[in-house]
């Protein structure tokens, strides 16, 4: 099936052309089934796009600003791609941040500057799911992709994740809703729980809902552990540590173990909350337990349409996901002191490139107020505060609606773009091959 | 009087949409500048929709509006708010070695402005 066609118009209208099977880079769910009718320079209706999705096609069109911008006023691309090279090459701790919403391709080009500079490299992982990252390193993660989770599962946990508000096709498309080939009934074949801190959107679409005690995610995860070894437990203690009684906690450990295909899928609740790397490394290490009585996967939520593509090209570029140092040239891998929120809170680095992200509104205030204080230059497709304190700004393509390329989907299946129409804007990869070039030749002296 | 409680900061799909309209436009604004409170915390304690509210962590200081949080998603001793410039205030720079600063779950204390 051809992707785009045109459509039939009347006399008087612009033409729309229809592109199928356009792919969704909102979040992690990237969704590939969405078809776009374009009009000139302007989605006007993505068919299946959830509400999410929806708002992402119709509002990335073509705005009328200036594609470079130095110390805030207009200057031609290539001036800022001169101007960014010197920038990150007169550094002495450059710091290259970002990535999750670009490119595949784009992200192996950062990593490649990142090593000619000798710079720090990170990515949005070590504010989202990096304390998973560390846990995998830790203990392994039992996983399997997303269409096994449709076929096989039939029983689905969410634990510290509210796919009804950031992944809003996550239920219909993977984990609760579709029939598949060992769930044929869909829904009727499977069992949902939720265990969170607050009766999420998510909490209502289960058929079980826990609610723990807020910063006792350790404590339910080992609890359950426990209850998979046979291990008696005392339940004073377990009511009081994790705010729900013990025999709940051994309903829920016999529906696991008579589970044919169980998943726990995990979110930011997990990694963002006091514990952090360890209430991960409980969970992933409660899935492995599981699987002496049953089979039993888990998967992080992820977040960005890319944010998995970021941690694949870095793992293979420079052996670690995210965090990496390259300064002796040769990557050095430690959260806590290569991670960017770290770097920036602590006034090293001295530059820095973000791409694709806005630390300017998400960092923690220290690291904003020294990002504020350093030459930058910044990627975006839309303003924002991050492009906005930017020494050297530029307006970028929007991946997967201008750009093609490479996204990696959660569960790292690699997933191609269709764009829907072009942009007269540079796309991030010529940005970063324009930068990588000038920094290679600066170094040549 | 101050009271302690447990901030959550979180996502939501209003302020999903608010990053592709644009973080400068109306829905983003709205979303990320205001805080929800347990129904039956704004009740035992007099607040109503829309009075504004000092927060204090360990790390940052904001001030805010709150509004009540809908049905029992919010237990009591619990304050929800999107993620965006004001929630980052209140986190600090330190991680604790993982990279991620306590950006959930951490103490604030709430006290009522006149
Ligand atoms: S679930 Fe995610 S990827 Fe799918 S349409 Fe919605 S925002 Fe896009």
């Amino acid at each position: 099936m051809a992707t785009v066609e045109q459509a039939d118009a009347g006399p008087d209208e612009e033409s729309l052309k229809i592109v199928y099977d356009a792919t969704c880079t909102f979040c992690g769910c990237v969704c590939d089934d969405i078809d776009l009718t374009v009009k000139g320079h302007q989605i006007v209706k993505a068919k299946r796009a959830c509400v999410l999705g929806n708002s992402w096609f119709l509002n990335h069109n073509i705005e009328d600003r200036p594609a470079c911008l130095i110390g805030g006023k207009p200057a031609a691309v290539e001036e800022g791609i001169q101007r960014a090279a010197q920038i990150l090459f007169d550094a002495k701790y450059p710091l290259i941040y970002g990535l999750s919403d670009t490119t595949t391709e784009s992200q192996r080009v950062a990593v490649g500057i990142a090593d000619w500079i000798g710079a720090n490299i990170d990515t949005t992982t070590s504010v989202c799911h990096g304390p998973s990252g560390m846990a995998f390193q830790g203990v392994g993660e039992v996983t399997c992709s997303l269409g096994e989770v449709r076929n096989r599962g039939d029983l689905i946990i969410f634990w510290g994740s509210n796919p009804a508000e950031s992944h809003p096709r996550h239920f219909t498309k993977y984990s609760l809703m579709p029939k598949g080939m060992f769930v044929p009934n869909g829904r009727k074949d499977r069992t949902c729980v939720v265990v969170d801190v607050r009766k999420t959107k998510s909490a209502k679409a289960a058929d079980l809902f826990i609610q723990i005690k807020p910063r006792c995610d350790f404590e339910a995860l080992w609890t359950l552990r426990a209850l998979c070894k046979g291990i008696e437990l005392d339940p004073q203690v377990v009511e009081e540590k994790t705010g729900q009684p013990l025999s709940l906690w051994q309903d829920l450990m016999n529906t696991m173990k008579a589970a044919k295909f169980g998943v726990i899928f995990f979110g930011m609740g997990l990694t963002m909350t006091r514990g952090k790397h360890a209430n991960s490394e409980a969970l992933l290490t409660l899935t492995r337990d599981m699987n002496q009585h049953t089979r039993f996967v888990c998967k992080p939520n992820r977040g960005h349409g890319n944010v998995t593509g970021a941690d694949n090209v870095v793992s293979w570029q420079t052996g670690y996901p995210f965090g990496v140092n390259l300064s002796r040239g040769y990557p050095r891998f430690n959260p806590g002191e290569y991670t960017s929120s770290d770097v920036l809170a602590r006034g090293e680095a001295d530059a820095a490139m973000i791409i694709a992200s806005d630390p300017m509104a998400n960092f923690s205030q220290p690291a904003r107020e020294h990002l504020a204080r350093i030459p930058y230059v910044a990627l975006d497709p839309k303003e924002t505060p991050t492009t906005r304190a930017a020494e050297v700004a530029f307006t970028v393509a929007t991946y997967g609606i201008n750009v093609p390329g490479t996204v990696y989907r959660m569960d790292d299946v690699p997933i191609p773009l269709r764009p829907a129409f072009d942009s007269p804007f540079p796309s991030d990869l010529e940005i970063l091959k324009g930068i990588e070039r000038r920094v290679k030749e600066l170094g040549r002296g | 009087m101050a009271e302690t409680f447990i901030m959550i900061p979180g996502r939501t799909s209003k302020q999903g949409c608010g990053i592709s309209e644009g973080k400068f436009g109306e829905t983003y604004q709205s979303e990320t500048t205001v805080l929800q409170v347990a129904p039956q915390d704004m009740e035992r304690l007099g607040l109503r929709e829309g009075d504004r509210v000092r927060v204090t962590s360990e790390d940052g200081q904001i001030e805010i509006d709150i509004k009540p949080s809908k049905g029992d998603e919010l237990p009591p001793g619990l304050l929800f708010m999107a993620y965006g410039d004001l929630s980052s205030r209140l986190m600090g720079g330190d991680t604790h070695g993982s990279g991620m600063p306590t950006s959930k779950g951490f103490d604030v204390e709430l006290e009522r402005l006149d």
